[in-house]
């Protein structure tokens, strides 16, 4: 196994653990700011998959890459406020509302994909996004041309990241979503609108989900298969468990699925007689694993899956 | 400043209902500029509903407010406190997990643009702690501080944002003797700045200590105001309970038997894997009551749980009646013939969506008195509830009445009718009167006292002190999670158990 630490073999594993980790990083985002303002997003593998056919859709249709990406945010982020319109207008049970937009969603995906294009026998492709190599930066030795040739949605997701950190810990309306998120009371009380920061943040949220979705059918391939998603969402709920609830941890999670993601793509291209299916199991198994380590001293949003509302008489 | 004849807030006419039940009815109050106005009345008398209506939490469906001579329509609290209004809950509106900078600066908008402009906030803080003398670490996160740090904090959050009408709702309750005088000389010190407070209390004591006038309301309506200096506590008795005089309780000499309850160095954790039990001795004999006092949070809840089987300790040993308990196990905890009367009937007593047969029966459905071949014996658990109901006087619709349409009084009598249906050994009471009218609360008490009269040996935690002294025959005391002191009922003075539960040994 020589090859296996090859210089071309680390450069090509850099750069598919960031590029697997991109839609990842998206989502994990998204559902952290949602659940940090208090609400459970369970509707993020249906808004994953809406985000992948949408920015497919207008891309195909209109020629534009960076349309498709911008329509995957729209469609996102009008799934989020419908998940808010459920969960937090109407308090109902974030697990049910979440589930539900996750089945409405892929129904809809596969409707919206049949109704354009019928059933091609063979896919219809776009064009996709090329990547960028930076310059000076990708010619580091060893490093340099994994982490710097990127598509330019991977490098957003990077910026996101310190982004995000910056609008939870520094901003006046990051320490509004957190206060939301851990007792609304106190939010209301001091004149915090619990309901509108809730549904910003779910929608903001949904646009990230999307966008994350959007760069599997506009990146990672370039054409849009109804299980393109592949439980993505899922790992991305766990990922905001592994991480905390912070945004850098869970990014650091994100990373470690996007390796092992990456690293199955390689086991498999090398030919080791073993069913793919196994290898395509690793990331998700680890998952689990690191969640066992985790989650028993997790630090939840002390009001996550709570409906809020004024005016009901307590104890 | 406004004439002090005027009052800064002026409430008239007041009403305000919640489904069928009238809290307000009615409600004139006035606060007066510069001073310390208590709000005097039994749990559910209206005091809270009336005040959080001034805050904004509630919005009143008849009757004027005004606020500095100005008529308000208040919808929210932000709309009180933008006219110099704050309130102080009995659960502090903290967010643990923050600092306490973060919890005082939260909605108030200081700082330019979007980001958090931390340090002329902590600038303008340290100004306020100079000025009104109250010392607490802007970066510490709540969590670590102390009940009456934590107060200090949410008085902080009010001055910030230039309160000068400050409702404190029941703010000594869950603090110890000496943090009570402190929270009182901030209080006088803040009306000598200028501010006017509301007192909201049923501790006639304190009321008396702290006000400078009072206001009685009982069942949602005002039945006194007077000057604190033209009254006295026996008279306010009178107008908060309706009648002349308070329960007097009368025991019969019993001379305790054997030990029914031993706890042998007992430790045990929190729920934040902190000890919370060390090393805790407690003996309850036959004929007994022994009264646990102590403020909230020394171990009481972590000594109940294990009690009722739904914690284990990592050390010590009980024993029910000489045999020894197997921890952690509630099903065989009821076999041994403890009666369990939790802390909280709601959340962990009874089941609200049950009918109220179902939660009389819950601990004995097993029984093969009530089943055969696992089909429920319907007719004799009808029998059983219905004897029940009526043994313990249980208002409601009938045995199938939904458990949550009772009121707190009957709720802790269904409570007590499982629970001593058994005719426990020993029997352990958390906070068994809590949150109960006087009617029904003395109706527990007695329930209470039968049961030593039977040969049972009671222990008795509560934060009531009244209650404690009226009830006990003994009367520990929990500090830190073990026994600060003990003393007989008769001879305990109030001062001892105050310092014993303040920590200082004598």
């Amino acid at each position: 196994m020589g090859e296996m630490l090859d210089i071309a073999f680390i450069s090509g594993l850099i750069g598919a653990t960031m590029r697997m980790a991109t839609p990842i990083i998206f989502a994990t985002l998204g559902e952290i700011l949602a659940e940090r303002s208090g609400v459970l997003n369970l509707g993020i593998e249906g808004i994953m998959l809406m985000g992948a056919m949408t920015g497919f859709l207008i891309t195909f249709t209109s020629g534009s890459i960076w349309f498709g990406v911008l329509a995957a945010a729209f469609v996102g982020s009008l799934l989020g406020l419908l998940m808010a319109l459920l969960a937090v207008n109407l308090g109902l049970s974030q697990h049910v509302s979440g589930l539900g937009i996750t089945l409405f969603a892929t129904g809809l995906a596969m409707f919206i994909y049949r109704l354009h294009f019928g059933s091609p026998t063979v896919p219809p492709i776009i064009q996709p996004f090329k990547q960028i190599a930076l310059p000076v930066l990708s010619k580091i030795p060893l490093i340099g041309p994994g982490l710097f040739t990127q598509y330019s949605l991977t490098y957003i997701a990077w910026m996101l990241i310190p982004v995000m950190s910056i609008l939870l810990y520094k901003t006046k309306i990051g320490l509004k979503i957190r206060t939301v998120g851990e007792n609304p009371v106190v939010a209301d009380t001091v004149g915090v609108n619990v309901t509108l920061t809730r549904t910003l943040c779910l929608v903001a949220g949904g646009a990230l989900m999307g966008v994350g979705g959007s760069f599997l059918t506009l990146a990672h391939q370039n054409m849009f298969l109804i299980d393109v998603i592949g439980g993505r969402g899922w790992v991305a709920i766990a990922m905001v468990i592994f991480g905390n609830w912070d945004p850098l941890k869970g990014t650091f999670g994100a990373l470690i699925f996007g390796f092992l993601d990456g690293l199955q793509l390689r086991l498999q291209g090398m030919g080791i007689a073993i069913s793919f299916h196994v290898f395509l199991m690793i990331p998700y198994l680890l998952t689990i694993v690191a969640l066992i380590g985790v989650s028993r001293k997790a630090a939840v949003p002390a009001s996550l899956l709570k409906p809020y509302r004024r005016e009901e008489k307590g104890g | 400043m406004a004439n002090p004849k005027q009052p800064v807030v002026r409430m008239s006419s007041i009403t305000k209902h919640f489904l069928d039940v009238t809290a307000n009815k009615n409600i004139t109050f006035n606060l007066y500029p510069g001073e310390i106005c208590a709000l005097l009345g039994e749990n559910g008398a209206g005091k809270t509903t009336l005040m959080n209506i001034l805050f904004g939490y509630y919005t009143c469906d008849e009757g004027e407010i005004f606020i500095k001579e100005e008529k308000v329509n208040l919808s929210a609290p932000k709309d009180a406190i933008s006219r110099g209004v704050g309130m102080i809950h009995q659960h502090f509106a903290l967010v643990p997990s923050q600092t306490v900078l973060e919890n005082i600066i939260i909605g108030a908008d200081s700082g330019k643009g979007i980001f958090l402009d931390l340090k002329s906030a902590r600038q303008e803080l340290l100004q306020l702690q100079e000025r009104f003398g109250l010392q607490i670490d802007p970066d510490a996160r709540v969590w670590t501080l102390s009940v009456g740090e934590q107060q200090k904090v949410e008085i902080l959050k009010a001055l910030y944002r230039e309160v000068d009408i400050l409702i404190m709702d029941e703010p000594t309750a869950v603090l110890a003797p000496a943090e009570i005088s402190d929270l009182f000389s901030t209080l006088r010190s803040l009306v000598k700045e200028g501010q006017s407070v509301v007192f909201i209390s049923h501790k006639l004591n304190e009321v008396m200590d702290i006000s400078d006038r009072i206001v009685v309301l009982r069942a949602g309506q005002v039945v006194a105001e007077k000057k604190t200096a033209d009254t006295n506590t026996r008279e306010l008795a009178s107008f908060m309970v309706g009648r002349d005089l308070l329960e007097i309780i009368e025991k019969k000499t019993l001379n305790a038997g054997q030990p029914v309850l031993e706890i042998e160095k007992l430790d045990a954790l929190n729920d934040k894997k902190l000890l919370a039990l060390k090393s805790l001795n407690l003996v309850v004999r036959q004929n007994e009551i022994l009264g646990l006092a102590g403020i909230s949070g020394n171990g009481q809840k972590e000594l109940s749980e294990v009690l009722f089987g739904i914690r284990e300790p990592i050390g010590g040993l009980i024993k029910i009646d000489g045999g020894r308990l197997k921890f952690g196990n509630p099903a065989a905890i009821i076999k041994s013939k403890i009666g369990r009367i939790p802390e909280d009937r709601i959340d962990t007593g009874l089941l609200m969506d049950l009918t109220v047969e179902e939660n009389l029966i819950l601990e004995n459905h097993s029984s093969s008195e009530f089943h055969r071949y696992g089909l429920m014996k319907s007719r004799k658990i009808h029998q059983f509830s219905e004897d029940l109901i009526s043994a313990y006087d249980i208002m409601t619709a009938g045995r199938d009445a939904v458990t949550k349409s009772l009121s707190g009084g009957n709720l802790q009598k269904v409570m007590l009718a499982r629970e001593l249906a058994g005719r426990p050994k020993a029997i352990v009471a958390s906070q068994p009167t809590r949150g109960l009218d006087v009617g029904a609360m003395e109706y527990i008490h007695q329930r209470i006292l039968q049961e030593r009269e039977r040969g049972a040996g009671i222990l008795l935690i509560s934060e009531d002190l009244d209650e404690i002294f009226a009830l006990s025959d003994r009367i520990a005391v929990l500090f830190e999670g073990a026994i600060m002191g003990e003393a007989h009922g008769e001879e305990a003075s109030r001062e001892q158990i105050g310092l014993w539960m303040s920590g200082v040994k004598k």
